[in-house]
């Protein structure tokens, strides 16, 4: 049997199915739209500024003594990307080791945040930079130079970590 | 050789500032689809080209030139050249015999290209006819079956549509007795608009007006969710810039349309009685901007009206819109001819008119 009960067109009522009051309605809402405030935000020259959970380019935390990083390479073991690439020397320092080379391809990285979760030294951590532009493939692989950012600049994600991890 | 008549001259300035104007108006009129669209949806809108934005349509329009037009491999390279000029050409062709004033300069009335032409209002629907081949030969020549569905879907969709159109017309033609969009015009004056005596007709013209320019809630033949953009989908460059521009040409003929039969025109109740008043009456250029401002003043109206429709209902579905088309609108449309008949005859009988 191919009868239907309860079709929208019985559901509706006599106004409804005249369908002009419906219109006007309708037109209200978006006419009333026109007038309330946008939510536009003028990029280039208005920045978004994230909180400390915002996960963006991965850093390394510069102390005045140097860097954290010892150069475990549990970083670039547990990244699924294999953005990661450590080679580790060694110095006279109280640390002994230190990162001789430390690289990340941001054209690989995925910002899944594992290398930050698993550093035992909190040595590489997440910071607020979005803007990432690269003209080649070259540029877009961080070395130390780019990487390395000293700690007053962290503050806000460091301080994230030890108030949710 | 013989001197070119002045005649001549006049009608060439007169085509050379319509063509022109309707190009940079159909541009602007993209740049305030825009703002509109942008401020229903509490954005900005485009801001960034001079200031406000008001070049961005220039810019658009620019790019349009300069991108590559492709024509893909497997079209119907003449069809497919054809199609965007016959849509352009013919929206632009409706505006030989739309007047935008009345002053008159050695007996002809300078505010429009063609005066005087007694089939004006038949010469139009003949064009926007027309303008159906554009876009069923742009579906048809593509090769393509999404864009030969939204050709087909224009086709029907033109024809279903033009019909109560026509049959709105009439009954404002009926209480002005001329075909001729001056004549209509000068029927109203004084503040007997025919919205007021024809108010389902205006309607009736007004959903058939946005079905035959394609606007939403009409836009199937381009719908883009079903059939990826449809007639234009194998168009690139500035043949897809013409269609663009095309269909809003073609918005801004229908606004003018509607201002002209159901709005009167330039007319505005004791205006021109108090400007005669004052010593601006027909011999003083001024008369003929003031009307051509009285009438721009009703168009945009009506163009707000079609952004604002665009950006406030949902696309008809296909068997929708037929039923609305055939069973609604046409019958509608045959009970206002019969409603004004028996009205014109009433006040006849009782010698009011």
């Amino acid at each position: 049997m191919n009868i239907q009960h309860n079709i929208e067109s019985e559901r509706m009522s006599f106004w409804e199915k005249i369908y002009l009051p419906e219109i006007g309605r309708g037109l209200a809402l978006t006419f009333k739209q026109m007038f309330k405030p946008t939510f536009t935000r003028q990029y280039p020259e208005e920045k978004w500024i994230p909180t400390g959970s915002y996960r963006g380019r991965p850093v390394l935390v510069l102390e005045e003594e140097g860097e954290r990083c010892v150069a475990c390479g549990l970083c670039s073991r547990v990244c699924p990307a294999l953005a990661i690439e450590v080679r580790a020397a060694e110095t006279d320092k109280v640390k002994e080791r230190y990162p001789e080379k430390f690289e990340i391809n941001m054209l690989r990285c995925i910002y899944c945040g594992f290398c930050e979760e698993v550093c035992p030294e909190e040595a590489i951590i997440m910071s607020k930079d979005y803007e990432l532009v690269f003209i080649n493939p070259q540029d877009a692989i961080l070395g130390k130079d780019k990487l390395l950012i000293p700690i007053a600049q962290l503050q806000d994600r460091l301080e994230f970590l030890r108030q949710y991890r | 050789m013989d001197a070119i008549p002045v005649g001549a001259l006049i009608i060439g300035a007169k085509l050379f500032i319509i063509v022109n104007g309707l190009l940079v108006i159909a541009a602007y009129l993209v740049y305030f689809e825009r703002k509109i669209s942008a401020w229903m949806q509490n954005r900005i809108g485009p801001n960034r080209v001079g200031p406000l934005g008001l070049f961005q349509s220039f810019a658009d329009v620019f790019k349009l030139w300069t991108k590559e037009d492709i024509v893909p491999a497997m079209v119907d390279k003449r069809y497919h050249l054809i199609a965007p000029l016959i849509s352009m050409t013919v929206a632009m062709a409706a505006y030989a015999v739309i007047p935008f004033g009345e002053y008159y300069v050695n007996g002809a009335n300078i505010m429009a290209v063609a005066p005087g032409i007694n089939i004006g209002i038949l010469y139009i629907l003949a064009m926007s006819s027309i303008g159906v081949y554009g876009i069923t030969l742009a579906g048809w020549s593509s090769n393509n079956k999404y864009s030969l569905l939204g050709g087909l879907r224009s086709a029907a969709q033109m024809i279903s549509y033009e019909l109560s159109m026509g049959l709105a017309l009439i009954g404002a033609l009926m209480i002005s007795g001329s075909l001729d969009l001056v004549e209509i015009v000068k029927a109203q004056a004084g503040g007997k608009w025919n919205v007021i005596f024809q108010p389902l007709g205006f309607l009736i013209f007004l959903v058939a007006a946005f079905a035959e320019t394609n606007r939403a809630p009409f836009d199937l033949p381009e719908a883009e969710p079903e059939l990826v953009g449809g007639y234009h989908t194998e168009y690139s460059g500035m043949k897809f810039g013409l269609f663009y521009l095309a269909e809003y040409v073609n918005m801004f003929t229908a606004s003018c349309l509607m201002a002209l039969i159901y709005l009167g025109g330039w007319d505005i109740p004791f205006l021109y009685e108090q400007l005669a008043g004052i010593g601006i009456g027909q011999g003083n250029p001024l008369l003929g901007f003031i009307q051509f401002g009285v009438f721009f003043a009703k168009v945009v109206p009506m163009l707000f009206l079609f952004y604002w429709v665009r950006w406030s209902l949902p696309r008809f579905r296909y068997d929708q819109l037929m039923n609305l088309g055939w069973k609604i609108m046409l019958p509608l449309a045959l009970a206002n001819i019969l409603l004004t008949g028996t009205g014109i005859m009433l006040l006849k009988h009782f010698g009011i008119m």
